[in-house]
């Protein structure tokens, strides 16, 4: 007797039987593929609700931005650029050439004054200026009077600072918003960008090994 | 309530009607559509070659900010300013190629509506012919099986036989 067979016998007397019972040379191995083959929309469910999950998380903290796009200068050396100062904020123009030789690496962020994230973020340049980082400042696309402005308010992190208002220098830089944040090792290569506020877990997580880094 | 107004009461016959609503919704939804194109006089170049050949240049170039429209449809900040570099550089003469190799040197592949064929995105241009190749597969797969398989779903076992045959005789239940 096939097990089949005896799995029928055992099975309340039914009128009719909706589906024949197997009679290939192997039920038990069908039907255990079978069984796997309906917990595969759960597992796929499951796999789903992981990667939701992560990305919210990354969401949060920071680590995952659906609308980040990576930086096409990473690795190649800052754009060539002559920026005047800012008129009263205390600070001289910047230029390509002041990036290199500092013998540390530097850091280029780009603010304006009517940008919320670059408030968000301002702490964490103070921070970074304290703790002796060569930070270079380039009012995008801002008036000069609400820069100076938003500089005498919250502080001037910056050692130099440059202002451009036609925001062309920004587009050599492939910024596409601000606050975006640059790493400049000391041979003027490019080697970070980050788009968005600075939080206290990117200086902690991102920032601060690449600066050891490139030291 | 106000009653209708006497334009819908009138006269037309439904279809007319109808047909009127529907133009009335496309000139709706394509209003929008127009405002968002370049519209600014003062943007375009003065020689319509030249500043036909921009538009076609910034309908290839993505806008980074708005990330789902050309430059030439969005109406960010820096599409303008990309719009200008775009026009600046075809006035002074660059070449289509050339003006597009400024920006992506700048912004990288994600610029590129059309984005390079190269390893990195071999996978997304491989897309259709990869699904299609599925497709094709499995299909040929089920019919294969479904051709040399014996139907032996269609083939009652020893016990089916036996309650039929108690069922002809008229014992069964």
């Amino acid at each position: 007797m096939s097990p089949a067979d005896g799995r029928e016998a055992t099975a309340p007397a039914t009128p009719a039987p909706t589906t024949p019972a197997p009679t290939t040379p192997a039920p038990r191995a069908a039907a255990s593929r079978r069984r796997l083959l309906l917990l595969a929309p759960f597992a796929a469910a499951a796999a789903a609700g992981a990667g939701f999950y992560a990305m919210l998380r990354g969401l949060g903290t920071g680590g995952y931005d659906p609308k980040g796009v990576p930086s096409a200068l990473i690795g190649q050396a800052a754009p060539d650029f002559t920026l005047p100062p800012l008129e009263g904020a205390d600070r001289p123009g910047l230029a390509a050439a002041d990036l290199r030789g500092q013998g540390r690496p530097v850091l280029v962020n780009f603010f304006a004054s009517w940008c919320v994230p670059c408030l968000i973020e301002h702490p964490q340049l103070t921070r970074l200026a304290r703790e002796g980082v060569p930070l270079f400042g380039i009012a995008y696309k801002d008036k000069p009077a609400d820069s100076l402005a938003f500089l005498r308010r919250h502080g001037t992190p910056y050692i130099r600072l440059g202002v451009d208002q036609p925001g062309r220098v920004a587009i050599d830089w492939g910024l596409y918003g601000v606050p975006e944040t640059y790493l400049i090792d000391r041979q003027g290569i490019i080697r970070w960008r980050w788009a968005g506020p600075l939080t206290e877990d990117t200086l902690t997580q991102e920032l601060q090994p690449l600066l050891r880094r490139y030291a | 309530m106000m009653p209708p107004p006497a334009a819908l009461r009138g006269a037309a016959p439904p279809l007319l009607r109808a047909g009127r609503c529907g133009l009335a919704a496309l000139a709706l939804l394509a209003a929008p559509m127009a405002l968002a194109a370049v519209t600014d006089p003062a943007e375009m170049l003065r020689d319509p070659a030249q500043e036909e050949r921009a538009r076609e240049i910034g309908r290839e170039l993505r806008c980074m900010v708005c990330q789902n429209q050309s430059i030439e449809d969005s109406d960010a900040d820096l599409a303008r300013d990309l719009r200008r570099i775009v026009r600046e550089q075809v006035a002074a003469g660059r070449s289509d190629a050339e003006v597009m190799d400024y920006l992506h040197a700048r912004y990288g592949d994600f610029v590129l509506l059309r984005p390079p064929v190269k390893p990195e995105t071999w996978l997304l241009w491989g897309m259709p012919v990869i699904a299609l190749g599925l497709g094709t597969g499995m299909i040929l797969a089920i019919r294969r099986r479904r051709a040399t398989a014996p139907d032996a779903a269609l083939e009652l076992s020893a016990a089916e036989r036996a309650r039929l045959r108690a069922i002809e005789d008229g014992k069964g239940r």
